[in-house]
């Protein structure tokens, strides 16, 4: 194969992992907030089926989208509702949320199985990046809008997290709400917005599977994404820039089985389908394992402190627990 | 700001934690505000920092009435507060951590003027803070050092500080006392809550003594201080003082001893040359031997090494040098279980942390303790056990009732109802804490049907009324010292007083 060729695939394949990266960021804001959206499996399901129908119904792919952003919202406000509100578990209420809402995804998108619909606007190259030797041709030449923004979401997302107030805010209500409430910071009214923009994002993720990179719609037409998007968070450390490279990753991975498939045709398919989500989990519990560390060890030191500090990630401390205000 | 709290209620259920408090602080002033834990000291500065909501009361704040409802209108009055346990981000940096929440943080970071800006504080307090380090890296007393450099940035006028001596080093805790007497000078307003005597004579010009929700006495320091300032050492007038606030924590009047004599000729506990040493204390007992069917009380402010004392009686702890004998047997150094089977027990203090298991019911506990070999519980008998100690011990309760559900008086029972027998040494903190007259008189009838039997208990008391009524004989812990025993009914409030106050 020649190198042209492979940097196609490579470029093609880091577009796809668009969808999981949306959900992705989603799901970091959110948990950094303190909350756990565990229902990602079901929203992104249930939104790419909204989505996929609101799309085909007014002819508009972009409305398509607000409405899956919407259900995303609303779906995340009832686990915000439950686990903020009620403090009940938050394990629980996202667990069931994501079967239900899938179920619901298969029951109310029957008609609409396997009929073409809108897609998003064919895919344009950036100029100016696209002619980056290497970077140009892998990450501006194949992608589409929602491609872009993707990256630009990625970007955004770091910059609040780690430059702005709110940002600074968001970690905290996250690791300690009784210290944020403290400083003056209404934790219940943070954590219900975060937990709804991390919604909204998921939201977007589902309907840019059915209108963009899976286009349509089919029974259970995303599963398994939402449940890797949550592992990808996890082994991520609760940083944007961390989760978007696992979720890069992952698409990498997806593509290059697509890869072997061909090149190895006596091996079931569905030892490619699986492939990338076992191999995904090795390389996430790789990175987060000690071998690192060791590696680390041989660096000096002011090096070592800040790779240290980018890999060793904690759980948001007060993560999936009620905030008690006495 | 002069600070005024003015007949403040505050009740929690049955409780009375703060009834009818009033507190004067003069701008300028460091004010200590002194009690046993569970004097609703806590309450009271998390009233005025907005953290709980006052039943009734007034603050007024250099003359006007302030309405705090929460923490952020707290700090629109300028009032900060340091928290026992300190509320900051620990896996955040200290530069982060000191923009966290602060109105002077424009919405875009900038790191560098926020870095400017702390240094210059921290060099003005002498605070020696790496401005990049991970605060979960920090001690207790450095991570002190960042919340006050952060609420002063903040424009805190009025510092409350909730026992910040506890867990510090003695270097940070100079630092602490030059920094605050520092922001006294600058007119700032100082709470310095404390249980610990010391640290208040040292540090406050003012003191509030509180004892069971109300307060009990005030006292001006600073007559004391001005001539006793250069002296090496206590002098009559630090004893004095001491005395005084002693007297007025404990009260004046001392309990009658209502025990029976139960104890026996044989020693049963013998300490000889016992040096414990723990981070922040180190005491010394060169001989006790208590006899069969004694109580021992040990009274002494909290946190005067009563406990690392009665770890090591239990072989929790190992002492630094010394012997434990128990029974006539060596068991220096030895494991917990050699203690357990020879008959010593401890009862902890906090008893659904370290005592009974949250969650499992009494027939579990009951249980739990029976020898059973075999892999499976002995549901009948272990049920016929928990209903003959329920019985028993008149604990209010099913044998499937969860233990925390149980009320204090009753988990003590539960406690009282798991202890072994024959049993020859009994440790306990505080036995009827929380508990309510009849319980407590309950208790004592059981420990006492015990020393009958010839077990020796020593216990630890906040409550000098119960100590001179059930002890034999009563050593005190004062500031790393061990007073020797004494008669109980030799002593008097006064000569109890000063012994808690170092004196002996």
């Amino acid at each position: 194969m020649e190198s042209g060729q492979l940097l196609i695939i490579l470029a093609t394949a880091i577009a796809s992992a668009t969808p999981l990266v949306f959900a992705c960021i989603g799901e970091t804001i959110t948990e950094r907030a303190g909350v756990i959206n565990l229902s990602a499996e079901g929203t992104i399901m249930l939104c790419a089926m909204v989505g996929f129908v609101a799309a085909k119904t007014a002819d508009n792919v972009w409305l398509g989208f607000l409405a899956a952003a919407i259900v995303g919202a609303l779906i995340a406000l009832v686990v915000a509702y439950g686990a903020i509100t009620l403090k009940q578990s938050q394990i629980a209420i996202g667990f069931v949320l994501a079967l239900l809402c899938s179920d619901l995804s298969a029951y109310l998108g029957n008609p609409y199985v396997r009929i073409p619909g809108p897609t998003v606007p064919p895919r344009f190259a950036i100029p100016l990046l696209q002619d980056i030797p290497f970077i140009g041709p892998l990450f501006f030449h194949e992608g589409d809008v929602l491609v872009y923004a993707g990256y630009a979401l990625v970007g955004v997302t770091w910059l609040y997290f780690y430059r702005t107030r709110g940002g600074l805010t968001l970690r905290a209500i996250g690791e300690q709400p009784a210290a944020a409430f403290a400083r003056g910071h209404n934790v219940i009214a943070l954590r219900y917005a975060y937990t709804v923009i991390g919604g909204v994002l998921m939201g977007i993720a589902g309907a840019a599977f059915s209108l963009d990179f899976k286009a349509g719609w089919s029974y259970r037409h995303t599963a398994g994404y939402g449940w890797i998007a949550l592992a990808i968070v996890i082994f991520g450390g609760w940083n944007p820039l961390r989760a978007a490279l696992g979720a890069y990753l992952f698409g990498v991975l997806q593509s290059l089985a697509g890869v072997a498939q061909s090149a190895i045709p006596d091996v079931p398919t569905q030892a490619f389908t699986v492939a990338p989500f076992v191999l995904m989990i090795l390389a996430l519990v790789l990175t987060s394992s000690d071998w690192l560390d060791r590696l680390l060890s041989y660096l000096p030191v002011n090096v070592r402190r800040s790779l240290a500090r980018a890999i060793h990630t904690a759980p948001p401390a007060a993560l999936g627990r009620p905030f008690e205000q006495d | 700001m002069n600070v005024e709290l003015r007949h403040i209620h505050k009740h929690f259920g049955s409780v009375h934690a703060n009834d009818d408090v009033s507190l004067t602080v003069a701008a300028g002033t460091i004010h200590g505000l002194l009690g046993e834990n569970g004097a609703g000291k806590s309450t009271l500065v998390k009233i005025l920092s907005g953290f709980i909501t006052r039943d009734s009361g007034e603050i007024v704040l250099g003359g006007q009435p302030a309405h705090i409802q929460s923490p952020a209108d707290a700090l629109r009055y300028g009032i900060g507060m340091l928290h026992q346990d300190p509320l900051d981000f620990p896996p955040l940096t200290v530069i982060e951590n000191f923009m966290a929440g602060s109105p002077a943080t424009p919405a875009l970071l900038n790191a560098r003027a926020a870095e400017r800006n702390f240094r210059a504080l921290c060099r003005q307090f002498h605070f020696d803070l790496d401005p990049h380090a991970r605060v979960s890296d920090l001690t207790v007393g450095e991570r002190q050092q960042l919340e006050i450099v952060r609420l002063l940035a903040n424009g805190a006028g009025t510092l409350i500080l909730d026992e910040p001596t506890t867990g510090i080093s003695a270097t940070q805790k100079t630092l602490l006392f030059n920094a605050l007497r520092q922001l006294a000078q600058e007119g700032k307003s100082i709470i310095f809550v404390s249980h610990k005597l010391e640290d208040v004579e040292a540090l406050c010009d003012c003191v509030t003594v509180m004892r069971r929700g109300r307060v009990v006495g005030e006292l001006n320091l600073r007559p004391y201080r001005a001539n006793g300032q250069d002296a090496h050492g206590p002098t009559d007038q630090h004893f004095e003082v001491t005395a005084r606030i002693v007297e007025m924590m404990f009260g004046k009047e001392l309990a009658l001893p209502v025990k029976p004599t139960t104890h026996q000729d044989d020693v049963i506990l013998r300490l000889d040359g016992l040096l414990l040493r723990s981070d922040r204390l180190e005491m010394r007992i060169e001989h006790l031997a208590v006899r069969r069917g004694e109580v021992i009380g040990i009274a002494g402010l909290e946190g005067s090494g009563q406990q690392l004392f009665l770890l090591t009686c239990a072989g929790l702890e190992h002492p630094a040098a010394g012997s434990i004998h128990v029974d006539g047997r060596d068991l220096t150094r030895k494991p917990y279980s050699a203690f357990l089977k020879a008959g010593v027990c401890y009862l902890p203090a906090d008893r659904l942390r370290d005592g009974l298991i949250s969650g499992l019911s009494i027939q579990e506990h009951v249980a739990l303790r029976m020898s059973n070999k075999g892999l499976f519980i002995d549901r009948a008998a272990a049920a016929q056990e928990a209903e003959r100690a329920i019985a028993t011990f008149n604990i209010r309760g099913r044998p499937d009732t969860a233990v925390e559900q149980l009320s204090g008086g009753n988990q003590q029972r539960t406690q009282l109802a798991l202890m072994p027998s024959p049993l020859n040494v009994l440790l306990m903190e505080h036995p009827t804490r929380g508990l309510d007259i009849e319980s407590t008189l309950w208790v004592w009838q059981q420990l006492i049907a015990r020393c009958n039997q010839g077990t020796a208990i020593l216990f630890a008391s906040s409550d000098l009324d119960e100590i001179v009524q059930y002890s034999d004989r009563v050593i005190v812990f004062s500031g790393g010292r061990i007073s020797p025993p004494i008669a109980a009914a030799e002593l008097t409030a006064d000569s109890l007083g000063q012994m808690i106050g170092g004196r002996f």
